[in-house]
């Protein structure tokens, strides 16, 4: 079976609709009224922090678990009530969906492949595309086992290609990669955008979701806080971050209180590094930090006048860096 | 009361030419094929996992012929005929135990979430894995029969007593299977699995005619070993294989266990399998 045709598709921008999602497990509150639709052909990052619900969220899409209220849908399907034509639709890879130890990466593949519905012959055939895309092909009879943690990734994400899915769900698929491989698998991610396919990417990286996602959502506590491109959530912040690093970190305090009068909104500060990041309204007013602290003798590293990055608009947006952990942790699968 | 709220209209997707929205019967076998495919394997590739599997019973042969059969009055016939049904059932049991182990541990693994976001039969991961498991008892029913002629067991029915016998366990693991795996789907926990398969299988084929005769037992166990399904699977085949005593009734009754049992714990394991 070849994957379905895109003009079975109404409505050709959506490709993966929420509407109203609420999620409940227990007293949890895992999403909460969560809107959100992704443009057809897209890279879309849902960014936020552990616990935000990101994982419930792409557990819902992939008919893994059934919304406690409100409505999604794939390329056009429900969710719930046409379960069937989504999983013909997608392939879901990353910290949620695994291979197999004891067979060989061929055979897994061939496996996935089957069940997909490509007959014997085809899920062979796919197979060595799939490995040879994925430069496993030395690796294709050895067990999964004897993988390294990359090539077990990849494999993991060329088995939810077997089935040439429009679109792809990826979980946080770089969590735990060495620099290396999580380069590879960007760029893979970006070869499968040039190809057309629609991915849903959950990070908790936000250079990950700058350097891939035409949009990005920014999600915390179970619900959109903003979205849009890259840029336009930079521009939510309007202006420039001064970033003043002290050349002793013990004095970061001291310098956050120094320069809060001169800031648009409270300076963020990163005491191990010694950092102190205040967005400014006129960038004359560099001259008047370093004179604020100098008049207090502490010495400045360095100083300079940055453009807000997502890390800006995340600490805007939620009141902390996504990789720091939520409060409660609702991700967690109560089941 | 009832009230009906228009669904928020969201952008709604004809199937594509030819597609289905159900999968057909012969879908639900081949993908039931590709899973059991898939777990034979894995119990080759796992050398110690199959013979751990062989050697158990085998011990437990071992352990009631040479060391309490004797001090096991059995009436005129010999400890080892009256054991070995007893040991055949006993291991189809434990068996079983397997499938619920190995569903913990694909759900562990994140393998069981995988398969379920495919555009498989979500029914074909039990059957399949059923099936395969069912393979495996079938190789340890045949080295136990092997092991028992070894120390001394000797059949005294037909063949086709034989055969019926064999059938009739193998019925029983098969419906304890799909027990072990509900029970693996339900608690998903690898370590709890293993340990919960042992507090109700334990208790089951001790409190039965498996290794001493039930009607030595006082009152309450006597009688509770009296309408366990052990013990009627064990009576049947021990009739069967000594070619003596009545096999119908206990075989009649123990077919009525396990199509009772698969009536509750198939739909019970699919359910499961749904919401892991």
């Amino acid at each position: 079976m070849t994957a379905p045709p895109a003009s079975t598709r109404p409505d050709g921008d959506v490709a993966i609709h929420a509407e109203d999602v609420r999620q409940t497990f227990g007293d949890v509150i895992a999403l909460d009224g969560l809107d959100l639709a992704v443009p057809t052909g897209t890279v879309f990052g849902l960014l936020g922090p552990n616990g935000a619900g990101k994982t419930t969220l792409v557990r819902i899409l992939a008919t893994l678990l059934r919304p406690t209220s409100g409505r999604a849908s794939v390329l056009g399907h429900d969710v719930v009530d046409a379960p069937l034509p989504v999983r013909r639709r997608i392939g879901l890879a990353g910290q949620l969906a695994s291979v197999d130890e004891e067979l060989t990466g061929r055979e897994n593949l061939e496996m996935v492949g089957q069940l997909y519905r490509l007959s014997p012959a085809q899920a062979r055939l796919r197979s060595d595309e799939v490995l040879e895309r994925f430069s496993l092909q030395d690796a294709a009879d050895r067990r999964v086992a004897t993988y390294s943690g990359g090539m077990r990734r990849r494999l993991d994400l060329g088995a939810s290609l077997t089935g040439r899915p429009p679109v792809l769900l990826l979980d946080e698929p770089t969590t735990g990669l060495d620099p290396r491989t999580r380069q590879e698998l960007w760029d893979e991610v970006d070869e499968l955008r040039r190809e057309g396919t629609t991915v849903l990417l959950t990070t908790q990286y936000l250079e990950e979701a700058d350097r891939l996602a035409q949009r990005i959502a920014v999600v915390d506590h179970g619900r959109v806080a903003a979205e849009g491109t890259a840029a336009e959530l930079k521009a939510t912040i309007g202006q420039d971050v001064l970033v003043v690093r002290l050349a002793q970190s013990e004095h970061t305090a001291a310098a956050a209180d120094a320069l809060a009068p001169l800031g648009s909104t409270e300076p963020v500060v990163d005491g191990a590094a010694g950092e102190v990041r205040l967005p400014v309204a006129d960038p004359a007013i560099s001259a008047d930090a370093v004179r604020a602290l100098d008049a207090l003798g502490l010495r400045i590293a360095s100083i300079e006048l940055q453009r807000p990055s997502l890390d800006d608009v995340f600490l805007s947006l939620t009141g902390r860096l996504p990789d720091a952990p939520a409060a409660t942790d609702p991700e967690v699968d109560p089941s | 009361m009832t009230t009906t709220l228009e669904a928020p209209a969201l952008d709604t997707a004809d199937l594509a030419p030819g597609e289905r929205s159900r999968l057909t019967l012969g879908e639900t076998v081949t993908d039931s094929r590709v899973m059991a495919h898939r777990q034979l394997r894995k119990i080759l590739r796992r050398p110690t996992y199959a013979i751990f599997a062989l050697v158990q019973p085998v011990m437990f042969l071992l352990l009631f012929r040479y060391v309490f059969g004797g001090a096991i009055n059995t009436g005129g016939t010999d400890y080892v005929d009256f054991l070995m049904p007893g040991i055949m059932v006993q291991s189809a049991v434990f068996g079983a135990l397997m499938t619920g182990m190995g569903l913990a541990e694909d759900i562990g693994a994140g393998v069981v979430d995988r398969l379920r976001s495919l555009p498989m039969a979500r029914s074909a991961v039990m059957l399949g894995r059923t099936a395969a498991d069912m393979v495996m008892n079938t190789a340890t029913l045949l080295v136990m029969f092997v092991a028992g002629l070894a120390v001394g067991f000797r059949p005294h029915g037909s063949v086709l007593d034989l055969v019926l016998a064999l059938l009739l366990v193998l019925g029983f693991a098969y419906t304890f299977s799909w027990i072990s795996g509900f029970i693996g789907l339900a608690l998903r926990d690898i370590e709890t699995v293993s340990s919960a398969g042992l507090i109700w299988v334990f208790p089951l084929t001790m409190l039965s005619s498996a290794f001493v005769p039930a009607d030595s037992m006082p009152g309450p166990v006597g009688a509770f070993a009296d309408v366990n399904p052990i013990t009627l699977a064990v009576d049947a085949t021990r009739a069967l294989t000594l070619g003596q005593g009545d096999a119908l009734g206990p075989a009649l009754g123990t077919i009525a266990w396990l199509v009772a049992l698969l009536a509750v714990f198939v739909p019970l394991a699919t359910r499961a399998f749904k919401r892991a």
